[in-house]
């Protein structure tokens, strides 16, 4: 059989050639247009947004369903513009935009109702139910581990936050080990794995620190971290938490929660790990300050290891000052100064029964027992007899 | 093992030893060792440059596994 030349024939259409795009999305304006009288329409307000046209354009939703609705300019005059989260009744035509195919509601006249939509009311309850339990209490937020060795990361493992926060991570610390632990961040579903993903992350005994987050999206899109299951799980974390639902306006239940909040996922890494440079700096200090700290001892102490002591000491110091900054070549050159290193050359040290070191002639009487330690271990010995002399 | 955290802590309190305690020369150069040991490790953390990414999956038992992931 002929396969049929589509642009000829191809069924009930104008015609009876295939349809265009534009055929079709118009004659589902028709159809809807046709099958819908104006109605009154109940829902919540989310999303709303004021075009310099003076056109409004939202969203109406309720527990089930939500629908995107435009309101002219000149059927919105007059109007106060709703507030997020209110309920309101529209009067409104359903029709279908054909550009975009979408289906929507055309807003004649907005009347807003006193009582708050449901999801605004839901979080509101949600929000007093954790300030009752104390979980908003700011004494209890705890502070972020100065090195972790571990983060715990719950996102979407395809979205560009999880992205964002490698890369910051594998610049400032990338010592740590990242372990992501997958969840859709929006949806639905996504309560439960995040829940889930929680869990999981709070079971796992190296995390140091956990992050979860998302990147940025709309009021709607970010609503799972508003949920008060998954803010309790938050709040439940074992490890600190660091929340990252980046948005423009308001504060997530999340966001509440966590014992710290950072603006993006870019910036919960920073605040997660140290930097590495600024961390190199404190330890090169350190190191300076341990080479002047001995090189200081022996000279305030007077303590010499043999008459060729003076060189050793300026040997040390010289060692030490100038190259403090050089880790490597620092650790390098103290360990040839190593006490080790100094018996190998034939130095000595005498200690007694006790293991303390004896420094003086006095400690020598006649027939007193003591160790000497050598290049390759200790050898008993007994005072014969002293003589006074001292290289002071 | 110890952590950075601790490597880093006794650095410090050997260097503060170093530069205040009353120490006899064997003390200052026990500390002075121990210091440049930790100074080694701390300078080997430092130095690691390639970020360790896992994924966490849940067996059908339960138990949590980890797999390298790339990212």
């Amino acid at each position: 059989m002929k396969a049929p030349d589509l642009f000829v024939s191809a069924g009930p259409g104008p015609g009876d050639r295939a349809w265009t795009v534009a055929d079709v999305t118009r004659r589902a304006r028709q159809l809807i247009e046709g099958g819908f009288t104006r109605l009154w329409v109940r829902g919540e307000v989310t999303g709303f947004k004021a075009y310099r046209s003076g056109h409004w354009y939202f969203t109406l939703r309720d527990q089930q369903a939500q629908v995107r609705c435009v309101m002219w300019r000149s059927d919105n005059l007059g109007h106060a513009a709703p507030a997020e989260g209110t309920q309101v009744f529209v009067e409104a035509q359903p029709t279908v935009w054909d550009e975009r195919g979408e289906f929507r509601l055309t807003v004649r006249q907005l009347v807003p109702m006193d009582a708050t939509g449901p999801w605004q009311r839901r979080l509101e309850q949600a929000k007093a139910a954790l300030e009752r339990d104390g979980l908003l209490d700011p004494s209890r937020k705890r502070p972020l581990p100065a090195f972790p060795s571990c983060v715990g990361v719950v996102t979407s493992p395809d979205g560009a936050a999880l992205r964002d926060m490698v890369s910051v991570l594998r610049r400032r610390w990338p010592a740590v080990e990242v372990l992501l632990v997958p969840a859709r961040v929006q949806g639905e579903g996504a309560e439960g794995e995040l829940l889930q993903a929680l869990a999981r992350v709070n079971r796992l005994p190296q995390v140091d620190v956990v992050i979860v987050g998302r990147g940025g999206g709309a009021r709607e899109d970010l609503w799972v971290f508003n949920a008060e299951r998954v803010a309790r799980a938050v709040a439940a974390q074992r490890a600190p938490t660091i929340s990252a639902v980046g948005h423009e306006t308001d504060v997530t239940l999340t966001d509440l929660v966590a014992d710290h909040r950072a603006p993006t996922p870019s910036a919960a890494a920073e605040a997660a790990v140290p930097d590495r440079a600024a961390v190199a700096q404190l330890v090169a200090t350190l190191a300076r300050r341990l080479g002047h700290g001995l090189s200081r001892r022996t000279a305030l102490g007077r303590e010499r290891l043999d008459r060729t002591g003076d060189r050793l000491e300026a040997a040390m110091r010289w060692q030490l000052d100038d190259r403090a900054n050089r880790l490597g070549r620092l650790a390098a050159g103290l360990d040839a100064l190593s006490p080790l290193k100094v018996l190998q050359r034939g130095y000595a040290v005498a200690r007694d029964e006790q293991g303390g070191v004896m420094k003086r002639v006095a400690q020598f009487g006649p027939g007193t027992p003591f160790r000497l330690t050598v290049s390759d271990g200790d050898v008993r010995a007994r005072a014969a007899g002293s003589q006074p002399g001292g290289h002071s | 093992m110890a952590s950075f955290k601790e490597e880093l802590e006794r650095l410090e309190a050997i260097v503060r030893a170093l530069e205040q305690d009353d120490l006899d020369l064997d003390r200052a150069l026990h500390l002075f060792e121990e210091g440049v040991a930790c100074l080694k490790t701390a300078r080997e953390l430092l130095q690691q440059s390639e970020l360790t990414v896992k994924r966490v999956l849940e067996a059908a038992d339960g138990t949590l596994r980890t797999s390298r992931t790339d990212l």
